[in-house]
């Protein structure tokens, strides 16, 4: 698996620490991908690091990245025209075919909105095959909210909800204040015929998950993005394994009745 | 258009759906419906809880002063949802500011009426006390979940 390299042909700054990087190939791309997967990126010098795929355009691989460490640091600083490595497309994809024909609820959490935007996107692309689609998104401060303006067009689609909101905020917010969990009070939903995806911090994926239980949502119908310490991205080195589950290669993405067991293994 | 009565918007509350329909019309004598234009002020912090509210429409903010900071909004609420427990609990004061942030229909309950009916009725205080417990701890459980502070930066990720 030798890395490819790419070319950072964009570069834009979401967050004061999150930026989206459109990454070009210099050598023969990768596979194609899917919404969900992530790839390996390298940081000459520095290391590698799992990053969800955020989107395409044209050739470019959009990643959306988030300074949280040395290697994502070393992501984030590269500028336009520098080089990084790649390898990838590596898990597995949101079930956004098994979906169609149901009505959709989706919970994204903080950067937990930049690997469900191209399976938004894909869902919006095919909007017939399904019926209401909720999009319920939250965010630490109004000001941590990513992708607003794109946010914006999906709430123009027929049939398409968009409900935003903050952890806090100060009085000159409009928009609605509490945790994600609590838009679900503004969705109508008939449980059997809904597919949940839901994308953030565990914790929040847990609230998200029993949220749609509560509703009627089958545990198999909620897809789940399960982030554990990818490493080698092959299922060999062992450093994201969770009892028989390899996270880089049987997730990211599992259905939520064979993670749910898995979300409750404490990392070491 | 014939108007509904209080006790026929109380009947369609998700919250009052465990009463019996006894309940509902000894509480209905304590209710009214109330409108606030957006920005208008509910009720205030360390007023006496007098009230509590039934949202219909519009929403509806709950917002704390901290000296020498910004107005904080710790939550929002939306239809259905109950504003209030402070009138449950003595001293019976409000904790913090409630403001209207859209056009906003509600029915308001008499705090007063209503503790005077629960006392003469332990029973009917009980089923009142459970809605209330419901409300309250699903509350909790969000703001546990605020307070973990889910988006902060994650330190068990720091080499990533």
């Amino acid at each position: 698996m030798v890395p490819t390299r790419y070319r950072v042909a964009t570069k834009r700054q979401e967050l004061t620490d999150t930026w989206t990087l459109g990454l070009e190939p210099v050598d023969e791309p990768l596979e194609p991908w899917s919404p969900g997967q992530f790839n390996m990126l390298w940081a000459f010098g520095v290391g590698e690091v799992a990053i969800s795929i955020s989107g395409s355009e044209d050739d470019t691989l959009l990643h959306t990245v988030r300074r949280v460490g040395a290697g994502t640091e070393a992501v984030c600083a590269l500028a336009e025209g520098e080089m990084l490595g790649l390898r990838g497309p590596f898990g597995s994809r949101w079930r956004t075919v098994e979906a169609r024909g149901k009505d959709v609820v989706i919970l994204a959490g903080g950067i937990g909105l930049a690997p469900l935007r191209p399976a938004i996107r894909q869902l919006l692309l095919d909007r017939g095959s399904y019926g209401r689609i909720s999009i319920l998104v939250g965010a630490r401060h109004p000001e941590d909210l990513l992708f607003v303006e794109e946010m914006s067009r999906w709430a123009e689609s027929p049939g398409v909800d968009v409900e935003i909101t903050v952890d806090t905020a100060s009085s000159g917010w409009s928009g609605h204040v509490g945790v994600v969990t609590s838009l679900m009070d503004r969705v109508e939903i008939d449980g059997s015929s809904v597919h949940g995806f839901a994308c953030g911090p565990e914790v929040m994926m847990r609230f998200a998950a029993k949220a749609l239980t509560d509703r009627g949502v089958a545990p198999t119908a909620i897809d789940v993005s399960l982030e554990r310490n990818m490493k080698c991205a092959i299922a060999q080195c062992g450093h994201c394994q969770l009892g028989p589950t390899f996270v880089c290669r049987d997730g990211p993405v599992l259905d939520y009745a064979t993670a749910q067991p898995l979300m409750m293994v404490r990392e070491r | 258009m014939k108007h509904k009565s209080i006790r026929e918007l109380l009947a369609e509350q998700p919250f009052f759906h465990d009463l019996r329909d006894s309940d509902l019309d000894l509480l209905a004598g304590c209710g009214e419906n109330a409108h606030f234009r957006a920005g208008e002020t509910i009720f205030g912090t360390g007023e006496p809880a007098d009230y509590f509210y039934l949202i219909r429409t519009g929403r509806v903010s709950l917002d704390i002063h901290a000296p020498g900071r910004a107005d904080i909004v710790i939550s929002t609420l939306g239809p259905d949802e109950v504003l209030g427990a402070s009138w449950l609990i003595p001293p019976y004061h409000w904790n913090f500011d409630a403001i209207a942030r859209e056009e906003t229909g509600a029915i308001r309950l008499d705090a007063t009426c209503l503790r005077g009916k629960c006392e003469d009725d332990p029973a009917l205080g009980y089923r009142l006390m459970k809605s209330f417990a419901q409300v309250i701890v699903d509350r909790l459980q969000r703001v546990r979940l605020q307070l973990l502070d889910v988006y902060g930066t994650p330190a068990a990720r720091a080499n990533g």
